[in-house]
């Protein structure tokens, strides 16, 4: 077990599948001579030749085409889109090919690539830069995502996704590429489809993905010292969604806040809160809190870019208002 | 002419481009009488380009194609009865029903595939010859694609791509003079397609799209030359489209004099005339009658099929297991 980054533990993935399989391929815009604009595929170019290793032109729609078109004909892509805000210019990919051609196709194709790419809001990256995007695809049948919150999960995720034979879209935080922590050496796989008990607690379920969990995490460990108890589920999978451990978690603690980045409006928190309350109702003391995006672009300057997004102060709130709500 | 084929195959060509005929006559029959589903688009008087441009492939080569693909998959050598069938909506059709006649595929005889977004196979299409190239296998992929997608960013992107890595893909461009209801002059910057080859730095060559055996023979160039990883090539057929843009089309912008000028140009009729000298009316005759038999046989496989099942919507969104 070493003591990685975020980025390091999704190098070490990508490097271990390209050694074990020479069909994974690598293609983006500066992914090779340069290694990623967050450095992901630092070095690999080097290691594995301009050939498995493709810095493509600025073109989204190819890139996301040639995923669906290589991987049907027997290598194992992992294409990159450097920002998730770029991600609507090859949706049309995503929604018009990959999530139907193995369908309509009758089972003639699989498509075993991942689209690897990031987004989220605070570095000051601008409205065009910052978005977070995971409903947009996480609406698209036949497509598997992936925000794994650690580092440990990114390596475990990652390695999962290029062995799956499904369309997997990666999506990092452009935050967690330097948090660090403990990653298995050596091949190491996590099931996609899982979600994981991030903080176990007794009195609310806060049920987060990427780098929310890490904020819902913050506010647990506040809420603690009030004597509050928070459960914190790290959804890691958002389709498909492991709904078992979100509503047993929900069941024992009769609560629940579900916290996205993602705008709130139409967003994967409705989804979430949706599904709690289907299966879960029974079992609630309060209504599901929902926390998300202000709807609305997010700002450049500091403090306004801070207040469009979740936080631990926030999450601690809403966590408290609904324990309170139960008692009353 | 380089690489003439046979009067054999020429007469194969034939009865290829007859077999679509029928079969979108009796599509189109089937429609008035109300038994097939959604827009239908036929390519009467384009058989030549999906028929002569398929044929300069093997059958490893992929094709991918387009919302009017009823020539580039008999030219691919899907079976008749099961792109009927699937045209219905049967259980035995080559997707089970499940794709209809704009999303045609068949892996078996490298038809990979039909596409109903204008434009959007040709990423897939680059895709495709990538994996050729990079898993050196000495296969082609011909995309085939409309004067209306040329004007789409991803045929640009696509392109671009193939033509800087010398991707073994080659774009064969159906001009037909029409977008939709819209004409190339109202949607083009240019009237010549191929001219835009020079832009990425590839080949393009115009060829008389109602010519079968010119068709043949341009593509048999563009695909040598993919094969000996020279890169893709732009072959731009002139052809036109006789009828509607689908079955529901209500006309009304062909202008008669233009589709008067088009009609003697009809790729089947010129064809039967230059066969008949060559092999005799009889044996045209005999060709007819061998497809008008293939396309009575396949409309009946597909009227007899079953419908598709609806148990089989329960075996989830997933492909299970490693990829
Ligand atoms: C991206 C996209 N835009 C619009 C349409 C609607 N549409 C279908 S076919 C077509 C015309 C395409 O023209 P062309 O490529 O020349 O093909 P043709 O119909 O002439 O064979 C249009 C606009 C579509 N299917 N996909
Ligand atoms: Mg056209």
């Amino acid at each position: 077990m070493a003591e990685l980054r975020y980025a390091e533990a999704l190098h070490a993935a990508l490097l271990g599948e390209m050694r074990r399989d020479p069909s994974v391929v690598v293609f983006g815009e500066d992914v090779g001579v340069y290694g990623g604009v967050f450095k992901v595929t630092r070095d690999m170019q080097a290691e594995f030749g301009p050939e498995r290793v493709r810095d493509t032109p600025i073109s989204e729609q190819v890139i996301a085409g040639m995923a669906v078109g290589a991987s049907m004909m027997g290598l194992k892509p992992v294409a990159e889109i450097m920002y998730v805000d770029f991600l609507p210019l090859c949706l049309d990919q995503l929604l018009n090919q990959a999530s139907v051609l193995p369908f309509v196709w009758g089972d003639q194709v699989t498509l075993p690539f991942v689209l690897r790419t990031q987004g989220g809001a605070g570095a000051g990256a601008g409205a065009q830069h910052s978005k977070s995007l995971e409903a947009m695809v996480a609406h698209i049948p036949g497509i598997k995502v992936v925000m794994p919150a650690t580092p440990a999960d990114a390596k475990g995720l990652l390695a999962a996704a290029i062995r799956d034979p499904n369309p997997v879209v990666f999506i990092e935080h452009k935050f967690l590429y330097n948090t660090r922590g403990p990653v298995p050496d050596g091949e190491h796989l996590v099931e996609i489809g899982k979600a994981a008990i991030a903080r176990p607690g007794s009195d609310v379920t806060i049920v987060a993905s990427s780098r929310m969990v890490l904020e819902s995490l913050k506010a647990a460990e506040a809420l603690a010292a009030e004597g509050i108890s928070a459960e914190v589920v790290d959804i890691r999978t958002l389709r498909p969604l492991d709904t078992e451990t979100i509503v047993g978690s929900v069941r024992r603690t009769h609560r629940c806040v579900v916290v996205n980045e993602g705008w709130r409006f139409g967003g994967y928190g409705a989804e979430l809160a949706a599904t709690i309350g289907e299966l879960a109702f029974g079992w609630l003391d309060a209504p599901v809190a929902r926390l998300g995006a202000l709807d609305m672009p997010v700002p450049y300057s500091q403090p306004l870019e801070l207040a469009t997004i979740p936080d631990a102060a926030r999450i601690a709130a809403a966590a408290r208002d609904a324990v309170r709500a139960g008692h009353g | 002419m380089q690489n003439a084929p046979s009067l054999e195959m020429q007469a194969e060509l034939y009865m290829k481009m007859q077999v679509v005929r029928l079969l979108e006559e009796a599509i189109g029959r089937l429609h008035k009488e109300g038994r097939t589903r959604g827009p239908i688009h036929r390519c009467d008087g384009q058989e030549a380009v999906g028929i002569g441009a398929t044929a300069a492939l093997e059958r490893e080569d992929i094709v991918t194609s387009t919302h009017r693909g009823h020539a580039h998959y008999v030219g691919k050598g899907v079976d008749t009865g099961r792109l009927m069938a699937e045209i219905m909506g049967r259980a035995t059709g080559t997707c089970r029903g499940r794709g209809g006649h704009m999303l045609v595929a068949d892996r078996e005889v490298g038809l990979l595939g039909g596409c109903g977004i204008v434009g959007g196979a040709l990423p897939v299409a680059v895709g495709q010859a990538l994996a050729f190239q990079v898993r050196r296998q000495p296969s082609v992929v011909l995309a085939f694609y409309g004067d209306g997608a040329a004007q789409i960013g991803a045929c640009h992107e696509a392109m671009n791509a193939a033509a800087l890595w010398k991707l073994p893909l080659v774009f064969l461009c159906e001009h037909n003079l029409y977008g939709l209801t819209v004409h190339a002059r109202a949607q083009s910057s240019v009237a010549d397609l191929a001219s835009r080859a020079a832009g990425y730095g590839i080949p393009g060559e115009i060829v008389d799209g109602n010519d079968v055996l010119a068709v043949h023979a341009a593509t048999a160039r563009a695909v040598q030359r993919a094969r000996r990883g020279e890169g893709p090539t732009l072959v731009e057929a002139k052809t036109y489209r006789l009828l509607g843009f689908s079955t529901s089309d209500v006309g009304g912008y062909q202008p008669a004099e233009e589709v008067a000028a088009w009609k003697p140009r009809d790729p089947i009729p010129n064809m039967a005339a230059r066969l008949a000298a060559e092999l005799g009316a009889d044996r045209v005759a005999a060709l007819d009658a061998d497809a008008a038999a293939e396309v009575e046989r396949a409309v009946a496989f597909a009227l007899e099929s079953p419908l598709p099942a609806i148990g089989e919507l329960d075996a989830g969104e997933y492909v299970k297991g490693a990829a």
